[in-house]
This record gives C-alpha cells, structure tokens and sequence, in this order.
C-alpha cells in the first residue's frame, strides 16, 4: 500500500485535481459574473452541455480546436441572450427560465448531435488538445509535471481567477455590476441602465460556461457523449455560494472538487472489490457537506432572483 | 395667478399629465423652477408631488406634457438623461447599497472611459464636495453602519457629486432631528446660493415657511396656488393645501391615570446587526394614560416593539405585565396576555396583503372563528362586516384582497383588528406615518378612545404634532436609551427637539 502512495501518485493527482477542477472553474467565473449582476442562471448545466456538443462538433467537421473553443463561447453566449431575454426583459422568474434553458439545452445538444453523426457503433473522436509544457517551470519535481505541463485551456482557467476578482473589485465596471447585483434601483437613479448591464453579464458569463464545457470534450475526453457534463453545472452553482460570490474562494471550491474528483478515480483503481460507484459520490457528498456548514455566513447579493421594474404601473 | 420673477426658469413644465391605472396623479400640472431659488412643493399625502417630480427625474414618463430644461425641450426616458442635464433627486426611500462605502456608493457609474477605479481622485473630489456644502460623512464607512441622517448626506453628495444645478428632495426632513434638519437647511442655502435650484417636497408647513422662497401648493393632482414665501403664511398655506379650514384638534387630558400595566425595566436589546440598540431602558405603561416615545426613527423604537410583541429576544432585563413576566417567542403570549400590536410596517409584519380584508381582519382572533376543525366563515363574515362598518373600512367588500385597499383604510383594518379586541395595553408604532390628515385624524380619534376606556398605550411617534396631540407623558428616546420624561404640560417642543438631537442638558 505505501508504494502507491509514493510521489508519482502525488504528482498525478495533483494534475488531476488541476484538469478535473478547470471546467468548474469557467463555469463558477461565468456564474459569479451572472449572480453579481443579480440574475441567477441555472442555464449553466445545460449551457456547458451546448458548449461541449459544439465545441466537439465544431472540431470534428473543422478539424481545428480553437474553433471549437470559440463555437462554445457563442452558442454560451446565444442561450444566455435567451435566458436574458426571459429573465431580465420579460422579467419571468429566474428559476423557471433557467431550468428551461437546461431543459431545452438538453434535448438540443442530443438532437443536434445525432443529426450530424448520426448513430454509428463507435462514437467519433477528435484529436483532443494536448498539454503544453511551460519552459524550465515543467522540470519542478512534483508540482513541474502537475501544475506546469496542462492543456492551454487550463492555464485561461487559471488566468481567469484573478482576472474576474480585479474586474469585480478594482474597476468601474465592476463596481457598476456589484450596485446592480445589490440594488437595481440605487444603479437606475444614478443613470446606469440595469437591464442592459445584466444582459452582458449574462452573456460575459455564458461564454465561460460554453468554454468550460468544451473543455471536457476537446481535452478532457476526446468525443461527446450525453452525460459528459454530469451535474458540473449543479456544482458550479454550490461553488458561486460555497465561495460567497468570490471569484478567489468560489475557484478554491473547484479545486477542493477537483483533487475529490482525482482521488475518487485513484481509489476507484486501489479497492476495485468495493463498487466505483461509491466513490463517485465522494466529491458531489463532501460538497453538499462543505455548502451546509458555510452557506451559512454567507451573503448573497441583495437584488438576485429580483426582476427590476421601476414601480410603474398603468 | 404666477408670481413675477426677475430670473431666468431652468425648468418649465408644461401642462404635464401623469396616471396610474385609474388614479389621475397628476394633472395639467405646470411649474416653474427658477436659478437659485429653493421653491417648496407643498401638499399633503397623494397629491401628486412624487410622481411630478419622478417625472422631471425621468424615472415616471409623462401620459403628456412637454419639459424645457434651461429653454430647450427635454424628453427624459430615464435617470441617465436627466442626470446628464444637471438633474438630481435624493428619493424619501433611500437607494443605496449598504455593503459598499460611502465613495463606491456616491461614485458608481461616474467613471466616463476609465476602467479601473481612481479611488484616490474620487476621494479628494468628494472631501472637496464636503467642505464646500458641509455635508460630512467618511467615506470610507460602509453604509450599513450609518445612520439615517447620513444615509441622506450619501444620497445628497451623489447628486452634487454629479454636478447637478437642479436638486430635488421628496420630503428630506422626514428622518431627521430638529438638529439636523438645521444643518440640512443650510446645506441648501449653500446651494441656492451658487446660483443653483432646489425643490423642496414636503408638507410640514413650518419648514416650507423657514427654507423656501416661493411654494407651490398641489392638491389632488392640481397645482391650486403658488405664492412667495414672504407673502404668505402658514394658516394660509394649510388651507389651500387641505381645501377647507384645518381644526387642530385641542389637547385632551388623561380623565384617570390608573395602575400600572406594563413594566420593562433594564432593558438591554440587539438589533438584527448583532449591535445593542436599547440599552437599559426602564418605562411603566399606566391604564388610561398614553405615553409618548418620541425619537427620530432607528434609535431602538422598532426593537423595543419587537420585544413587546414577542418576537425578539431581549439581552437583560424584563418586561412584566401585571405580575406575570412576557414570555419571549411567543407573539401569541403577548396578544394573549392583552398586547394590542400596531406594528410600524403595516405593509409586511402588520398585514399579509395578499388575503382578503376579512382574513386580515381575523389574523390575530381566529381561533375565535374555529368551527371543529374548520373556520367559521360565515361567523368570520358578520365580525368582518361589523368592522367595516364600524371603523368605516373604504372597501369593495370582506372578500376584496388587502392590497386593492388604500393606505388609510389598511391601517384601519390593523386598528379594527387591535381594537376589537379590547386589549389592555396598545403599542401602537409611527400609527399615521404615510396617512393623509383624515385618515390621521381618525385614527388618533380611536386612540384616544381606546385610553378614555382605560387602556393604556405606548404611542412610538416622530410626529411631534402628533405627540403634543396625544399624550399625556412624553419620553424622547435617542441612541436606544431615554433622553427623558415630562409630562405633557411640562413638555417644550425645543426641549424634545435636543433630546431627540442627543443633548442632554435641560433647557433654560
Ligand atoms: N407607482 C404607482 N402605481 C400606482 N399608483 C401610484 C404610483 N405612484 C403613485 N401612485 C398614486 O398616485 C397618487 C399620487 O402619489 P404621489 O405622487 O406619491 O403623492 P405624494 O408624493 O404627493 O404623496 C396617489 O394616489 C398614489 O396612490
Ligand atoms: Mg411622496
């Protein structure tokens, strides 16, 4: 038993904490945008599942990933335009719309994938990203081969987090989509139109979601199958509150997900008498268990779920 | 009928017509706004001065009418153009968000193509913004933790801080202490004086008198006379803004003070902040008397009502009725041992508005209604019809939805509720705030009934009017502990008016 836990299974796990943690990561950037602006989008699930079709579809018929990557981005973009338009304009609730948008997503990405493949035995591949090793940092011992040797989709995952934090909390845009977030009404008497930032933020945010769910089938896997997603949506949106709307706490969520994710699959491969299925849970448990006793000092903005209307009626 | 003015009119608006639904808020309304004058916007509650004024702020569109701004033609379709035309209002309800400070709140949406924050440049325009109009707040405090004094300095600093030369306050003076509404007086002198304009809502005749230099008077959606403030005065102004003679109701005394009935004694009390918002208060509620806590709003006048209902925890102390001690927890206990419950947010903890005028009638009593397991409706009915009846409900009937109600008639129903049931003790919070002087009237009438049949009643007030009215001992509470006491014959409104601003000292 000791050899296993030797330091080529630290090495491995740590990578596959990384690998495992970078889709929660878009995702939970693209929703803490949404959620701060004050709209939830629990679109998420379905739009990572849209994202992960196009993009793999995309590459498949293209044979370039990028374009994969940014076919993700825009069909992110498109089905948050969609939840915008019934959340933010129409003003419907939030909830209903956005497990609308994962309801429709659903169905869709299924649809249109086998209308472009149809159903062959085998499913298609493609060529998936493959890691690029960072100079002199990727000949570390340990943290090198885990931290510096990843797809490229991992090290803009990574960017990302600092990014989002400084948008949010040192600039004027940030400042604009917080007062939003927190109060519509103190944003429209200072002359900021509500709906409008809401809808880029919505839109800002899908991008990410798309991306996250490329990443699963242009380097994570290599083709797309109907449960590639499997509820990382659902775990982004525990990780947006398990980090208090932080883009900094809510990516050390995804972390903790991630290195749950590798170990699991490790230990899967170690006590293979005891059903994998087990083991699965692990990370979505420690979750639900991490959410239940910090959600609890956390504070959401003011003004989510509320559609904002100046009280006009008549 | 308009009064010929030397200067030039910044705002003009035109035969402006404004409705809600089937309520004609405004209409034909003209008026005229001119540089560096204070005109006060006079009247009383639904005349139309709010929506006028959201108008001229682009936050209401007009149904028709035409605006000039500095003589050209405007067509604001939101805050955002107003704003860019100089035009700034401080609402009564404040819109901040009490999670950021001061700065982030007064400087969001400002920057014009920069992207990152200059904190710094904002922070030394802002200090410069302060000195100049005496308007003093950190601005690094977050907002939460001020009180509604400065709350309204952030809310006026927003609008200067965007240059406006139009400045518009719906009844600024409502959350302030004598003291403070000094300063803001000054404030806005400062203003004027910079050859900017003020409108000024308000309908405490008093202030209009001391601030403005012209007042325009609506009533019922109509301007019905415009005067210079220097050629009126207040028994003329309260006419035109009622219609018809206004009767102070004389000061009736106590006929029998009798035993105690309520006795809290060092009360300690945290609000929901986790701050300690009574200290140590110590008060005796005798029958027949009614006692007045007067007090700017926020100085622990809404927690201790929330003890006496039963539904907040106190820190130290007790709160005895008769003998018996008040259970907290227990809302029922307190209605149960003779608790009459007016709670100052009739909207939320006082009514649930989406039930019929009958149910809300029978909240607290309906197990008086149970038939077996089930309500009696039709009992529940003849309560309901006697009440409307009674207290003279305005209603399309028992079964219409509370929310269809105007405001005076929903606190009839909350006094119909209390009544009825013959408490012993009445806490009755803020009772007219919001109401218009009929409604007002009638429900200071009930009241006083209710202690001439021997209850006794805790009147939680920022009325002055309304306290010198009423009661007949009169405790001024400032920071959670009792400033002082005095009789109502005794009291001096400008020995109130320092303890309610914090001093202690007795007046001379
Ligand atoms: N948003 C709204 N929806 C429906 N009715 C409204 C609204 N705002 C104001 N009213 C109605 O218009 C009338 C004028 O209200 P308002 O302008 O607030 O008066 P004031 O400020 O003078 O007290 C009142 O009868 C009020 O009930
Ligand atoms: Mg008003």
């Amino acid at each position: 038993m000791e050899q296993i836990f030797n330091l080529t299974f630290l090495a491995g796990l740590l990578g596959a904490m990384i690998r495992m943690a970078t889709p929660i990561i878009f995702g939970t950037m693209g929703e803490i945008i949404a959620e701060r602006s004050g709209v939830l989008n629990l679109g998420i699930e379905g739009i990572m599942l849209m994202g992960a079709m196009t993009g793999f579809l995309t590459t498949l018929h293209t044979g370039s990933l990028w374009l994969g990557v940014l076919a993700a981005a825009l069909v992110g973009i498109l089905l948050s335009l969609l939840m915008a338009f019934l959340s933010v304009i129409l003003g419907l609730s939030q909830h209903v719309s956005g497990l609308g948008i994962t309801l429709l997503s659903t169905g869709l990405a299924m649809f249109i994938y086998r209308l472009s493949v149809g159903s062959p035995v085998s499913p298609p591949t493609v060529k998936p990203f493959s890691p690029l090793a960072i100079p002199l940092l990727s000949n570390l011992p340990v943290v090198g081969k885990a931290f510096f040797n990843q797809y490229s989709l991992v090290y803009i995952a990574f960017l990302l987090i600092p990014i989002i934090w400084v948008l949010l909390f040192k600039t004027s845009w940030g400042l604009v989509i917080r007062t939003v977030g927190e109060n519509p009404l103190a944003a429209d008497t200072v002359g900021i139109n509500v709906n409008l930032v809401r809808t880029l933020c919505l839109a800002a945010g899908g991008a990410l979601m798309g991306i996250g769910g490329a990443f699963l089938t242009l380097a994570h896997q290599n083709m797309f199958l109907i449960e590639v997603v499997g509820g990382r949506g659902w775990v982004c949106i525990a990780m947006v509150i398990f980090g208090n709307w932080n883009p900094i706490k809510g990516a050390g969520g995804a972390l903790l997900f991630g290195f749950l994710d590798g170990l699991q699959l490790r230990l899967q491969g170690i006590w293979y008498k005891i059903p994998f299925h087990l083991f699965l849970v692990i990370p979505y448990l420690i979750t639900i268990i991490a959410l239940a006793t910090m959600s609890r000092r956390t504070a959401s903005p003011a003004g989510l779920l509320k559609p904002y209307r100046r009280e006009e009626k008549g | 009928m308009s009064v010929i003015s030397p200067k030039k009119p910044v705002v003009e608006m035109h035969s402006i017509t404004k409705t809600f639904l089937d309520v004609v808020a405004n209409n034909n309304v003209d008026l005229r706004l001119y540089e560096g004058e204070i005109c006060a916007l006079l009247g009383e509650n639904g005349a139309g001065k709010t929506t006028l004024m959201n108008i001229l702020f682009g936050y209401y569109t007009a149904d028709s009418g035409q605006i000039l701004v500095r003589g050209e033609k405007v067509a604001f379709s939101s805050p955002h153009d107003a704003i860019e035309n100089g035009v700034g209002m401080v609402h009564q309800h404040f819109s901040l968000v009490p999670s950021q400070t001061v700065l982030e709140n007064i400087v969001v949406g400002s920057f014009r193509g920069k992207f990152f924050l200059d904190t710094a440049a904002a922070k030394r325009k802002l200090l410069e913004l302060q000195n100049r109009f005496g308007l003093h707040v950190d601005p690094d405090a977050f907002v939460w933790t001020l009180p509604v004094g400065s709350q309204q300095k952030v809310e006026i600093l927003k609008a200067l801080y965007r240059d406006a030369s139009i400045l518009i306050l719906d009844e600024p003076t409502a959350v302030l202490a004598p003291l403070e509404t000094k300063e803001l007086f000054a404030t806005l002198r400062t203003f004027a004086a910079e050859g900017r304009s003020v409108v000024f809502i308000s309908h405490k005749l008093n202030e209009v008198m001391e601030i403005s230099d012209r007042v325009v008077v609506l009533a019922r959606g109509k301007v019905v006379a415009e005067r210079k403030t220097s050629e009126t005065s207040e028994k003329e102004l309260a006419n035109l803004m009622v219609g018809h003679e206004l009767t102070k109701q004389p000061y009736s005394p106590s006929r029998k003070t009798g035993a105690p009935l309520l006795q809290v004694s060092g009360l300690t009390v945290k609000n929901d902040k986790g701050v300690v918002a009574v200290k140590d208060l110590s008060l005796t509620l005798h029958a027949g008397e009614i006692t007045a806590l007067a007090g700017v709003s926020g100085n622990g006048q809404k927690e201790l009502a929330e003890v006496l209902f039963g539904f907040r925890e106190l820190l130290q102390g007790s709160v005895m009725i008769g003998d018996q001690p008040l259970p907290f927890g227990s809302p029922k206990a307190a209605i149960e041992s003779g608790i009459g419950r007016i709670p100052e947010d009739r909207m939320t903890t006082g009514l649930i508005l989406d039930l019929t005028v009958e149910e809300n009638l029978a909240l607290e009593n309906h197990t008086k209604f149970k038939k077996g397991w089930t309500i009696d409706y039709r009992a529940l009915r003849r309560h309901a019809e006697k009440l409307i009846e009674d207290f003279s409900i305005k209603t399309a009937g028992p079964g219409a939805i509370a929310r269809t109600l105007s405001g005076g008639n929903l606190q009839k129903i909350i006094l119909a509720r209390v009544l009825s049931a013959s408490p012993r003790i009445i806490v009755a919070a803020q009772p007219t705030r919001g109401l218009d002087v009929g409604a007002a009237e009638y429900v200071h009438r009930r009241i006083l009934e209710a202690r001439d049949a021997g209850s006794a009643v805790l009147l939680i007030s920022e009325d002055l009017d309304e306290i010198f009215m009423l009661s007949d001992r009169i405790a001024v509470m400032f920071e959670g502990v009792i400033m002082g006491m005095v009789g109502r014959r005794e009291a001096s409104i400008e020995q109130i008016s320092l303890w309610m601003s914090g001093v202690k000292e007795k007046c001379a």
